[in-house]
């Protein structure tokens, strides 16, 4: 019944909003303004636009001091400092150019209006002014090129080789975290191992992997390079950080990388933002399916010492669940006799090499 | 004023004593001559390309109705996430849940939405629209080069159209894989529903859209090329049709390029080939692709996407620049540098599209290239905006509502290339991928600006589509509405991009660093829904004028340009009689010593004695 009293005051809206353009029309031919090449409106137009510059400008400026403090996240990576500098920089030049470029257009649009009896300047080209306005963009851009591409390079460049080194993964919908364990290097992993308790898909005949351990969260020490490895075992994710300023995508098939030096704990940011509850978050940033939006992991930046305490504390996977060790140690039985065999063949041959 | 009109039967009667420019016009003449053609082939199967114009613009409207509604969906979602939408489900069925709209229907509607807007609206329905009617009436041409290939590039879009349209409705919903439809997401139905029928739909829909392109960019190029009337050198060009034709090279060169990534995926997809599948365990089971690449698909992809964003703007750059030209009375400034940069954006839009993969994994050497690449094209771009800007200068401005949306446009595409700049710089480009940032960037530069380009475009050449005037009154008031709502929308969006909101997010209140500006978001989507209402300002306007609209006459914006020479309502072949010559560049407004403030281009030089400049003299064979 409501429905139909909306849609009844819809229509008559509608009725009336039509006759009232009718009336217009009719009104605007008898009193002659409709024949008429440049009327009134011209001018409210040319006015409007002054209006909306100082009134758009004004709104803009203000909100955007409004929110000014809500839209920057709080930055505790070395690398967010710099970038962080280079976005506001160039946000400046651009804002300058902004301002200028909208001065001219809305005032110009106003100045120049039609007048009666007045003709427009005949200026068809300068090249003077064409070169000038050709350099000068040129030579800014070269600048914030340059700028960035230092930055980049810096970014993207190879890690410390004191990194602590851990992976992530990428499934839907949610993230896996494994640590290298006390080897400092990550087993062997295949796509065709991966079942419900083996999420990871170790191939635990590999010795390297038997050490190393799944995490609920990440833990990382202040002060120290972080070399993230990144996979995905479904669909395309992404490794969102926004505090340290890290993204990369999560690629099945093919691993990637992104390293960063965290600069303030956990703790000292709840108590630098007042919020006791504040965690680091990582968030997917490709689309990824039905949980694309909730796919989150928290991270945790410790103190070294409070690092290496959590880091002992942690039980491998291969401890965690020795039925899977168990599975892949009687399959490497049965290829123990077949590796050596080929083993020793390679012994021989390496002998014979020698032996030329 | 609507006297002396020629009817329409006069006009093309008239076209049998025409002097032939060609002999394919030729054979358009001899069957003109009978020209009581059977409705069907008049007004439906048509190879006018005046008639297809109007095809590709009333299809795009229907489309931009379907995109707008789209975005007002999801921008309720994002807006009020802890609302329930029962009062959708009369509309929207099973992809209501208890209240809330389905997260992966929420996907789906993202992903039409860009397709729509992206593809059917701002290329069909704005290139195509606009390219069909412009380039033969500007060129002074009986038609385009091949009528026949231009009335399949219509059907072939119309087929198009109705494919997708019908994935709107399937079971399994729409393609809901992002516009860009990277696989492995789009290839694996298990992935997400809209990977099924969905998004063969979807691709087997883009294949014949790429075909009507083709066919379509073809069509352009040649007539262009090849059916320019007398004394019309290509430095005699308006702008628009550099624009166009222009816009039709970019096209060929790229389209099959996506033609290709939709082959490899359907390959991919149907045949168990492996091009961009690798290593994937999903639904509890190890497929058996392996060796493919995820990341070669958006090469293949953005080798396309990115060219793309320019075939959306350049059509929309050109008609603003004569529009620009025309109502301040003034030639456009720097004609040739104009030339030369659209020449500049052509080249280079094809060496950037990687600037859309800094983050993928892509090794970091290629994003240094990319970066360096596409922070050169802001130079042509820039160049672009201080000649509008020296156009306006010291002209005689008249507020038509097409100049009212090409300053619009002006002052968009400066807001929205600004920061493309930072977006460009592959360092800032790591916290900036994907996030609102980038979403309120495009929809600047490239969505809303062309959208003001085709509203200007529609403004300023209806009257030689319908015979009749738009509302002003009414053009105005939608102008202003859309104008401010633009930027209501837009601009706040930085704010959420900067603090790191991600797009395609279904609601950002699973996470606390996203938990901030539930407030802005309401604003945004109440600002996008209300600007969408506007709109429908423009459609009554539109559809009110075309029957009862007040009459226009041949040249109702003094223009200097060949389709203002033709009659009222120009029948099949354009001009009654002979096609004029041209004698003269399209910006002879207000010249020093003429009599009147433009001087079209069909007037030779030895009747404008008292306005030529030193060099100009007639120089007829």
């Amino acid at each position: 019944m409501i429905a139909l009293g909306i849609l009844l005051v819809l229509v008559l809206l509608l009725v009336v909003f039509g006759l009232l353009f009718r009336i217009q029309i009719l009104t605007s031919i008898f009193s002659g303004s409709s024949a008429r090449e440049i009327g009134t409106s011209n001018r409210v137009n040319a006015i409007l636009f002054i209006i909306f510059m100082i009134v758009g400008g004004a709104a803009f400026a203000y909100s955007f001091i409004e929110n000014y403090g809500k839209m920057n996240p709080p930055i505790a990576s070395v690398h967010g400092f710099e970038m962080e500098r280079l976005f506001w920089t160039t946000m400046i030049i651009i804002g300058i150019v902004f301002v200028l470029t909208h001065i001219l257009l809305f005032v110009y649009s106003y100045k120049y209006q039609h007048k009666e009896g007045r003709r427009a300047y005949f200026f068809p080209h300068n090249n003077k002014i064409e070169i000038i306005w050709t350099v000068i963009p040129a030579i800014v851009m070269a600048g914030l090129v340059f700028a960035g591409w230092k930055e980049w390079t810096k970014i993207t460049g190879p890690a410390p080789k004191d990194s602590v080194v851990l992976e992530v993964m990428g499934k839907q919908f949610n993230w896996l975290v494994r640590y290298p364990g006390r080897d400092q290097k990550l087993g062997v992993v295949n796509y065709r191992l991966i079942d419900a308790t083996n999420e990871f898909g170790f191939d635990l005949s590999d010795k390297s992997g038997l050490d190393d351990f799944v995490a609920g969260e990440i833990h990382v020490p202040k002060g120290h390079p972080v070399l993230l490895k990144i996979r995905s075992r479904d669909v395309l994710h992404a490794v969102y950080m926004p505090h340290f300023r890290v993204q990369m995508y999560a690629v099945p098939g093919m691993p990637t990388k992104f390293w960063f030096t965290p600069t303030k704990t956990t703790d000292e940011m709840r108590a630098q933002l007042g919020n006791p509850k504040f965690n680091y978050e990582l968030a997917c940033n490709q689309i990824c399916g039905r949980g694309h939006f909730a796919m989150k992991l928290n991270i945790v930046v410790d103190e070294p010492d409070d690092y290496v305490a959590w880091f002992a504390q942690q039980k491998s996977f291969s401890e965690q669940n020795p039925d899977v060790l168990a599975n892949f140690q009687q399959k490497s039985d049965k290829l123990v006799e077949k590796e050596n065999a080929s083993a020793a063949a390679a012994v021989v041959t390496q002998a014979a090499k020698a032996s030329l | 004023m609507a006297a002396n009109l020629p009817t329409h039967s006069q006009v093309q009667g008239g076209i049998g004593v025409t002097e032939p420019s060609t002999t394919h016009h030729d054979e358009h003449l001899h069957h003109d001559e009978h020209h009581d053609q059977h409705w069907l082939f008049k007004y439906v199967f048509s190879q006018d390309h005046k008639v297809i114009a109007k095809q590709f613009l009333i299809t795009g409207i229907f489309w931009a109705i379907i995109g707008g509604t789209l975005s007002s969906l999801f921008r309720l979602q994002l807006g009020w996430p802890e609302s329930t939408f029962e009062w959708l489900s009369p509309f929207l069925g099973k992809w209501i849940e208890a209240g809330k709209l389905n997260p992966e229907f929420y996907l789906a509607l993202v992903t039409m939405h860009g397709t729509i807007m992206v593809f059917f609206v701002l290329t069909a329905g704005l290139s195509g629209t606009f390219s069909n009617f412009l380039i033969p009436l500007q060129i002074g041409a009986r038609d385009m080069a091949s009528g026949f290939m231009n009335m399949l590039s219509y059907w072939f879009f119309f087929l198009s159209s109705i494919i997708m349209f019908t994935s709107l409705f399937i079971e399994t919903g729409p393609a809901a894989a992002g516009w860009t439809i990277y696989p492995p997401l789009s290839a694996l139905p298990q992935a997400i529903p809209g990977s099924g029928l969905g998004m063969t739909l979807w691709l087997v829909s883009m294949a014949l859209f790429i075909v009507s392109q083709l066919l379509g960019g073809v069509n352009y190029i040649t007539t262009v090329i090849n059916l320019r009337t007398r004394g019309m050198s290509m430095s005699k060009l308006p702008l628009t049709i550099w624009a166009f034709f222009l816009t039709a090279v970019l096209g060929l060169l790229s389209f099959p390029v996506l033609f290709s990534a939709a082959l490899l995926l359907i390959f991919d997809r149907s045949f168990g080939t492996s091009f961009f599948l690798s290593d994937i365990y999903i639904a509890g089971q190890a497929l058996n692709h392996q060796g493919g690449s995820p990341i070669l698909f958006q090469h293949l992809f953005w080798f396309l996407g990115h060219p793309e964003v320019y075939i959306v703007i350049m059509p929309a750059m050109g008609m603003v620049s004569e529009i620009l030209a025309t109502n301040s009375r003034k030639p456009i400034f720097g004609y040739r540098a104009m030339i030369g940069s659209l020449l500049g954006i052509s080249l280079l839009s094809f060496v950037v599209w990687a600037h859309h993969m800094f983050v993928t994994g892509m090794n970091p050497f290629l994003g240094s290239v990319f970066m360096f690449l596409t922070l050169i094209i802001a130079v042509p771009s820039a160049v672009k905006t201080f000649n509008w800007l020296a156009t306006l200068w010291r002209g005689n401005i008249r507020f038509t509502t097409a100049m009212l949306f090409s300053i619009g446009f002006v002052s968009l595409f400066i807001s929205g290339g600004l920061t493309g700049i930072i977006l460009g710089n592959a360092a800032i480009d790591i916290q900036m991928h994907n996030t609102y940032f980038v979403v309120a960037h495009f929809h600047l530069v490239m969505g809303s600006s062309a959208f003001f380009g085709l509203f200007a475009g529609v403004y300023h050449w209806f009257p030689k589509m319908f015979g009749r005037m738009l509302d002003e009154k009414l053009g105005y008031i939608h102008f202003w509405l859309t104008f401010i709502g633009v930027y209501l929308v837009f601009m706040p969006m930085h704010y959420v991009g900067i603090a790191g909101f991600p797009r395609r997010y279904y609601a950002w209140t699973g996470f606390d660093s996203f938990s901030q500006f539930a407030d802005l978001n309401k604003f945004i989507s109440a600002a996008a829904i209300l600007a969408f209402f506007g709109q429908f300002i423009f459609i009554f306007n539109f559809f009110y004028s075309i029957f009862r609209g007040r009459r226009a006459t041949e040249n109702p914006w003094n223009s200097t340009t060949l389709e203002w020479t033709t009659p009222v309502l120009p029948g099949h072949g354009n001009w009654p009689g002979e096609i004029p010559a041209v004698y003269r560049w399209p910006y002879d407004y207000s010249k020093p010593g003429a009599a009147e403030d433009f001087i079209p281009q069909n007037v030779p030089y030895s009747q404008t004695q008292s306005s030529n400049l030193p060099y100009e003299r007639d120089t007829e064979e």
